[in-house]
């Protein structure tokens, strides 16, 4: 039973956060993450289909066959990632561009599958959703961390404007390598404190 | 002679210049999973080329023929997963009668690759439009892609394993053990991988 939202909010940004302990959703997490305005868009998108797609899930537990449990899942998934795509098209273009083929692969985005099993199949539609807001939320959290990093490093910006006048950007960050060093000492840092915990 | 340039000049841009693991991003979950080892890293590569190649044959057609045809253009989510999901299990159900052999070695990575998005992302990719020549992706184009694509993929999951083994020994800081030395790993490899970025053949 979920009886508090805060321990909750807690699991998901924290000590179960889908990207620095699960690892999982790691190529939308590096692809995307060159500016805040595109990690924070990935991010509620992700947590929309996340939680959509918990509630079906969750609804039609009963309904839907153990053996095909899989393509069923990803047919709901695909269904609200196609929502998204359309949504996002209509109104938010300069962000579908920016965030191209990244849209349609939500679809394969680890996180929301593995709710879906792990978790939407299980229990009952509020819990459902409200485990979908929550991983959501660390997912969009964790995305917002790396792209800040990325984009004050890379660009010298933060949301498109300029951070420190006069510093050169190093604009290895937004590129490629930059996203696997910044998410390399991201983890290695909270590796680092959660160590000093266990030692006290 | 132009056509196998064009086709030389997607292979060259899919292994190297725009490598699906280091300058993509696509694909990170079974480069990270199944790097540890060089044996599992050389298994997976060769399922997901085999893969790549005969999704994109089959996308490419569905794509084509009916797609966009029909003008359901925003089905193209839906659809191309289903396909891929039911193309993997085929495969799975083909390999198991006739090659034993091939099944024993790769059919425990194929459920993995549904869900792989490299899958998913050379399918997109090849309803696109060919940089190298400007115009949409033709049918020989699209499979080419998809292949080298895949060769790309298991040039650098071999290349990351066989560091990946080494570093296993090395004596590194408590706190980056395991992820984090991975993933510095694999930046220092797309730092090198940048070099070919620009390279163009004439």
């Amino acid at each position: 039973m979920i009886n508090n939202i805060g321990t909750e909010l807690k699991r998901g940004v924290l000590t179960e956060n889908p990207i620095f302990v699960l690892a999982l959703g790691l190529c939308p997490s590096l692809g995307v993450s060159t500016s805040v305005s595109n990690g924070l868009g990935m991010g509620l998108a992700s947590t929309f289909v996340l939680i959509g797609s918990n509630i079906i899930i969750s609804l039609l537990k009963k309904v839907i066959p153990e053996q095909v449990r899989i393509p069923a899942y990803i047919i709901v998934i695909a269904s609200f990632v196609t929502i998204v795509q359309m949504v996002m098209q209509a109104y938010l273009p300069a962000l579908y561009t920016s965030l191209g083929i990244f849209i349609p692969l939500i679809v394969v985005n680890c996180i929301i599958l593995g709710r879906a099993e792990a978790f939407a199949s299980k229990n009952n539609v509020i819990n459902s959703a409200i485990d979908g807001l929550v991983m959501g939320l660390g997912f969009t959290v964790a995305l917002v961390v790396l792209s800040t990093i990325r984009e004050i490093l890379g660009a010298n910006k933060l949301l498109g404007l300029e951070f420190i006048p006069g510093f050169k950007p190093m604009t290895i960050f937004i590129l490629a390598p930059g996203g696997f060093f910044t998410i390399a000492f991201v983890v290695g840092l909270i590796n680092f404190f959660k160590m000093k915990k266990e030692q006290k | 002679m132009e056509t196998f340039m064009s086709l030389l000049q997607i292979s060259i841009g899919a292994i190297f210049i725009q490598n699906f693991i280091l300058s993509r991003f696509l694909g990170l979950c079974p480069f990270m999973g199944v790097s540890k080892k060089l044996s599992t890293a050389t298994g997976m590569g060769i399922a997901v080329i085999f893969v790549m190649t005969v999704a994109s044959m089959f996308t490419w057609a569905i794509n084509h023929f009916i797609l966009e045809a029909y003008n359901v253009l925003y089905l193209q989510t839906i659809v191309f997963i289903l396909v891929i999901a039911s193309l993997v299990q085929m495969v799975e159900m083909i390999l198991h009668k006739y090659s034993p052999v091939l099944y024993e070695s790769l059919g425990v990575y194929l459920p993995l690759i549904t869900t792989n998005c490299a899958i998913l992302g050379v399918a997109m990719i090849n309803t696109g439009i060919n940089p190298y020549s400007g115009s949409p992706f033709t049918f020989v184009e699209s499979v080419v892609n998809g292949t080298m694509s895949g060769v790309g993929f298991l040039l650098a999951l071999i290349l990351m394993a066989g560091i990946r083994e080494k570093i296993e020994l090395a004596d590194i800081p408590k706190p980056l053990e395991g992820l984090p030395i991975a993933f510095i790993t694999a930046g220092l490899m797309a730092v090198a991988f940048l070099g070919f970025s620009g390279m163009q053949l004439r």
